[in-house]
């Protein structure tokens, strides 16, 4: 941990040369997304699609480190995002604890967790490590699915909204700069963990995990803190939605909603921080437009994963990107 | 760089119009339509509400229209899918208010979905006549939020009603694991001791499991008198099933969850015997023919299983009442104002639904007591009233 | 007490048959692709709904079971044609991606095809319980178990004794080597994919009158035949008959004396557990990786 963080600072101070580095542009671009969409929005409900967007691609940019650069799969990080909610919630709700202070707890609680889960299963492989992946989260859903006492049970529980500053943050106007500046800064962190040392020793671990070992390279130790930090972007994202929606279920720790996730970042582009945007964005707003469809929406949905998976394998982002001839994104 | 910024404004654009034609619906219409909101769960475990729910409110819908609709305007609705997922059905209901802009929506087949848009309608100041049946809905009274299904606690209370006169009084739970399981359980667990029962066991099983006997075979060691299985969908199935299997001969009783011909057909011979609550839409000729509810239920249940052929459902006919609900209140204010439609929706009095009669106030927005369920008992395959 | 317990084993073996069926189905396809076939349980799903209909529209059980099997064969085939086969030299990850949209897919038609609605099937020999000292199981159950050992040997014998299951075997130990000695990989891929719908057309028929069958059957029954699966050792077919009844043993025996609520949760614990030690599953043959 204390090498990410050492790694932050190093990328703080290289400021000046990272300007022209080409990775900026695409920071550049997705601020200037960000600024520029209200324009678009001419209505609340536009709003909340937008936060949602956000908030999802916040869980796959990590999600995506883990996936797309670590190479490990994870079919449960649904239950972070959920404990994130929970933690948040709980102690906000029932324990009058305030929640600018009860978020941060939260999501570092989730990374304890999962740095404590993160130590037996990383030693799984493949499809083991799916599976025990997919058994914690369904455990998790389970146990906040029981304990209605202190969780509400099936039909979840009120949230109260977040409040900085003495100001209680309300509005889906306020919400949407708050999460596309979260959105932003995991980007950001996202981008400079590849960069540093640590980015480096996860694309030797991914392309082969034996070869890195034999190079030097503590595979243990790397897995372990992309899959950290990947559950702490979940947590906040799931955080944050608690707050925002003022409400949370256990339908959130679902292996449902975690196929979901791993379905944006793969569809997006794996070992791709834009292509797990683009995946967000897409399958965020794609069910709302095919609502009309009805009956239909399921089947047409399944369709449409199953045709750009066959003719973009790589994910939309990469697959993309080598035929317009981008190098390296 | 810019071509990835304007892929993706295009994308918001696009999407914008694409939504707006499919959202917009038919050829512009000479005068405004009414739009009555909904979000309902037509798939996913629910469906066995929601579908219903949305064929009946498309049914009637039609049927107002054909007759020149309400107002000399026509009704329009609005109609989406949650699944089931609370979050969805925020999100939908946010559409409902913001993008479709409707007048009032009868929608939120459970009680997760209901919740997720209390916040929301209260803000927006629109009326909504929820289709769930947690008595958590109306209870703190909500300005803006009504509700037609009887409450998961007054089935309990008409199930320890009957009890009391078998002179059963210890009761051993079964339920499910989803939300109306699990808030049915509560209520029974808490108002039992009103009722003089005391519960013995309090077993579980998973919605989508396919033996129960396991938690049946404890019931039985636990002393019980009679069970209750608070559950809803093929659960209560199953559990009757394996009930007979195991060789349970105590009275049996099932939530008003499953109120319906598929519940009997799927448990087969073992539902013999079986008694459970329900709305008399499910019986209507067995109503004596002084009872102001039978028209009402014969008719629905005449028009909904000639146009779907298939047997009739306790939830339709709460849609059914959610929107004759608004329908009259629209009759009676002569306009679509918001807050006059919440007014009178409050004010309703004598409706006769196919729930019960409602009578509605300030402080009760339900407005149905116990004698809206009648105790039902399957005979032979069919049920029969229990006096 | 004593048939108290021997109810829940009895409970748990007949759930943990259902499952063994779906897991079998798993494993063949793994073997043939290396890849999780999220869309098993739809094979099942499929195979009950056509039976369902079948029987609904007046055939006898004895004609309406093959044609429902053989329903699922047919969706089973056209998958591994229309999505898997475009697709084969993708990465595994992209593979299940594209059985997870397979399986929404025909979920979806599904949904419009039938409906909404939970359907059953009449016990092939009637209803009445059978007793074993003070435990009750229904003949259907037997049915099942039977089913799942008859699936096993038939199994065993096609992969050990005919020669396109041997070729069958070779491509799931080391595909190029297959090739290099003339074995037509796409046609095992394409067979692999008929026998795992078979193996799940056959678990929906036969589960549908315990069990019941729906449009979204297929959901849990997908996930905890994958469990069982990967218990047992993925790839192995007694291991996935074995991982089946235990997972079924872990979650009759856990509401029995546990708790009926936090069963699942139980059985995916020892589940995770037996991982941590075994990683292969309990069956699993141990496979070395070239570096």
């Amino acid at each position: 941990m204390a090498q990410a963080a050492a790694t932050v600072f190093r990328g703080l101070s290289g400021l000046r040369q990272w300007a022209a580095h080409p990775r900026t542009g695409g920071m550049l671009a997705l601020a200037a997304v960000i600024a520029l969409l209200p324009l678009a929005l001419s209505n609340n409900y536009f709003y909340e699609i937008a936060i949602l967007v956000a908030l999802n691609a916040i869980v796959c940019v990590g999600l995506n480190l883990l996936i797309g650069y670590a190479g490990q799969i994870s079919l449960g990080h649904a239950g972070f995002f959920a404990l994130g909610g929970y933690g948040s919630a709980i102690p906000s709700a029932s324990h009058g604890w305030p929640p600018w202070l009860a978020l941060p707890m939260s999501c570092a609680l989730v990374g304890l967790l999962a740095y404590i889960v993160g130590r037996p299963t990383l030693r799984l492989k493949g499809h083991t490590l799916a599976m025990a992946t997919l058994g914690l989260g369904i455990i998790i859903s389970i146990v906040l699915s029981t304990e209605d006492r202190i969780t509400g049970g099936p039909d979840g529980m009120a949230v109260p909204a977040l409040a900085l500053f003495g100001k209680v943050i309300r509005g889906e106007s306020t919400w949407y700069w708050i999460c596309g500046a979260a959105l932003l800064l995991s980007v950001w962190l996202a981008l400079n963990l590849i960069e540093s040392p640590t980015g480096r020793a996860l694309r030797a671990l991914h392309g082969s995990e034996i070869a890195a070992e034999t190079l030097g390279i503590d595979s243990a130790r790397f897995k372990l803190q992309v899959f950290v930090i990947s559950a702490v972007f979940a947590a906040i994202a799931g955080a944050l939605t608690a707050h925002y929606a003022g409400f949370i279920t256990p339908a959130k720790a679902s292996f449902m909603h975690s196929v979901e996730l791993v379905i944006m970042v793969v569809f997006g582009g794996m070992a791709s921080i834009f292509g797990a945007v683009v995946g967000a964005v897409v399958l965020t707003t794609l069910p709302q437009m095919l609502t009309a469809l009805k009956d239909y929406e399921m089947m047409v949905f399944g369709a449409v994963l199953i045709a750009t998976m066959v003719f973009f394998p790589q994910g939309i982002v990469p697959t993309l990107g080598r035929r317009l001839g981008w190098g390296g994104k | 760089m810019r071509f990835m910024t304007s892929i993706r404004a295009f994308r918001r654009n696009g999407a914008l119009a694409l939504a707006g034609a499919l959202l917009g619906g038919g050829p512009a219409l000479a005068q405004e339509p009414i739009r009555i909101g909904s979000f309902l769960s037509v798939t996913g475990p629910a469906a066995f509400l929601g579908d219903p729910e949305q064929k009946t409110l498309e049914m009637v819908i039609e049927r107002i229209n054909a007759e020149g609709g309400l107002l000399g305007r026509k009704l329009q609705l609005v109609a989406y899918d949650d699944a089931g997922d609370a979050e969805k059905a925020r999100t939908f209901a946010k559409r409902l208010l913001e993008q479709d802009k409707v007048d009032v929506i009868v929608g939120g087949s459970t009680t997760g979905t209901t919740m997720a848009a209390v916040a929301l309608v209260e803000a927006a100041g629109t009326p909504f006549i929820s289709l769930a049946g947690a008595v958590v809905i109306i209870e703190p009274v909500k300005k803006w939020v009504f509700k037609t299904p009887h409450t998961d606690r007054m089935a309990c209370e008409k199930i320890f009603v009957d009890l009391q006169a078998r002179k059963l009084g210890k009761v051993a739970l079964i339920s499910g694991s989803g939300g109306f399981d699990k808030s049915m359980r509560g209520e029974c667990l808490k108002v039992a001791p009103k009722y003089g029962i005391e519960i013995t066991a309090d077993e579980t099983y998973g919605a989508a499991d396919t033996d129960m006997t396991a938690q049946l075979t404890k019931i039985r060691a636990s002393g019980a008198q009679a069970v209750l299985n608070a559950g809803f969908g093929q659960g209560p199935a199953i559990v009757t099933r394996n009930y007979q299997q195991v060789g349970l001969t105590l009275p049996l009783y099932q939530s008003h969850g499953v109120a319906s011909k598929e519940y009997v057909k799927l448990s087969g011979p073992a539902a013999e015997g079986v008694r459970l609550p329900a709305a008399a839409l499910l019986v209507p000729d067995l109503l004596p023919g002084n009872d102001p509810q039978k028209p009402v239920v014969t008719a629905y249940k005449r028009d909904y299983e000639a146009r779907f052929k298939t047997d009739v459902s306790t939830f339709g006919g709460h849609a059914y009442d959610g929107l004759m609900l608004v329908v009259n209140a629209i009759k009676r204010t002569g306009s679509t104002d918001k807050a006059k439609l919440r007014d009178a929706i409050e004010a309703t009095r004598g409706y006769v639904g196919t729930g019960g009669v409602v009578n509605m106030s300030a402080s009760d927005h339900l407005g149905l007591d116990l004698s809206a369920f009648v105790m039902l008992e399957v005979k032979d395959g069919n049920w029969a009233m229990v006096k | 007490m004593h048939s108290q317990w021997l109810q829940y084993v009895a409970s748990g073996l007949t759930v943990g048959a259902i499952y063994a069926l779906v897991a079998l189905g798993f494993s063949i396809i793994f073997n043939a692709s290396g890849a999780i076939n999220f869309a098993q349980g739809e094979f099942v799903m499929i195979g009950g709904m056509s039976a369902v209909t079948l029987v609904g529209a007046g055939l006898p059980l004895a004609a309406a079971l093959p044609l429902a099997i053989l329903a699922a064969v047919m969706v089973g085939l056209l998958l591994e044609k229309l999505a898997i086969e475009p697709a084969r030299h993708a990465d595994t990850v992209t593979l299940i991606i594209i059985t997870i949209g397979a399986s929404l897919l025909l979920r979806g038609i599904a949904q419009v095809l039938w409906d909404k609605r939970v359907h059953s099937l009449p016990a092939f020999s009637g209803d009445a319980p059978l007793r074993f000292m003070g435990a009750t199981v229904l003949p259907q159950s037997l049915w099942v178990l039977g089913g799942a050992a008859l699936a096993v040997a038939a199994l065993s014998w096609f992969f050990g004794r005919t020669l396109f299951g041997k070729a069958m075997l070779a491509t799931s130990y080391n595909p190029l080597a297959a090739r290099l000695v003339g074995i037509n990989t796409r046609a095992v891929l394409f067979a692999s994919f008929g026998l795992a719908a078979m193996l799940g057309g056959l678990g929906g028929v036969l589960i549908a009158p315990i069990a019941f069958t729906s449009y979204d059957a297929g959901i849990m029954l997908g996930l905890k035949g994958f469990a069982a699966a990967m218990l047992g050792g993925l790839g192995s077919f007694s291991g996935a008959v074995l991982g089946g009844l235990l997972l079924g043993l872990a979650e009759g025996l856990g509401a029995g004396f546990v708790s009926s609520a936090y069963k699942d949760a139980i059985a995916f614990v020892i589940i995770l557990g037996v991982l941590f030690f075994l990683p292969r599953g309990l069956l699993g043959a141990g496979r070395s990786d070239r570096v």
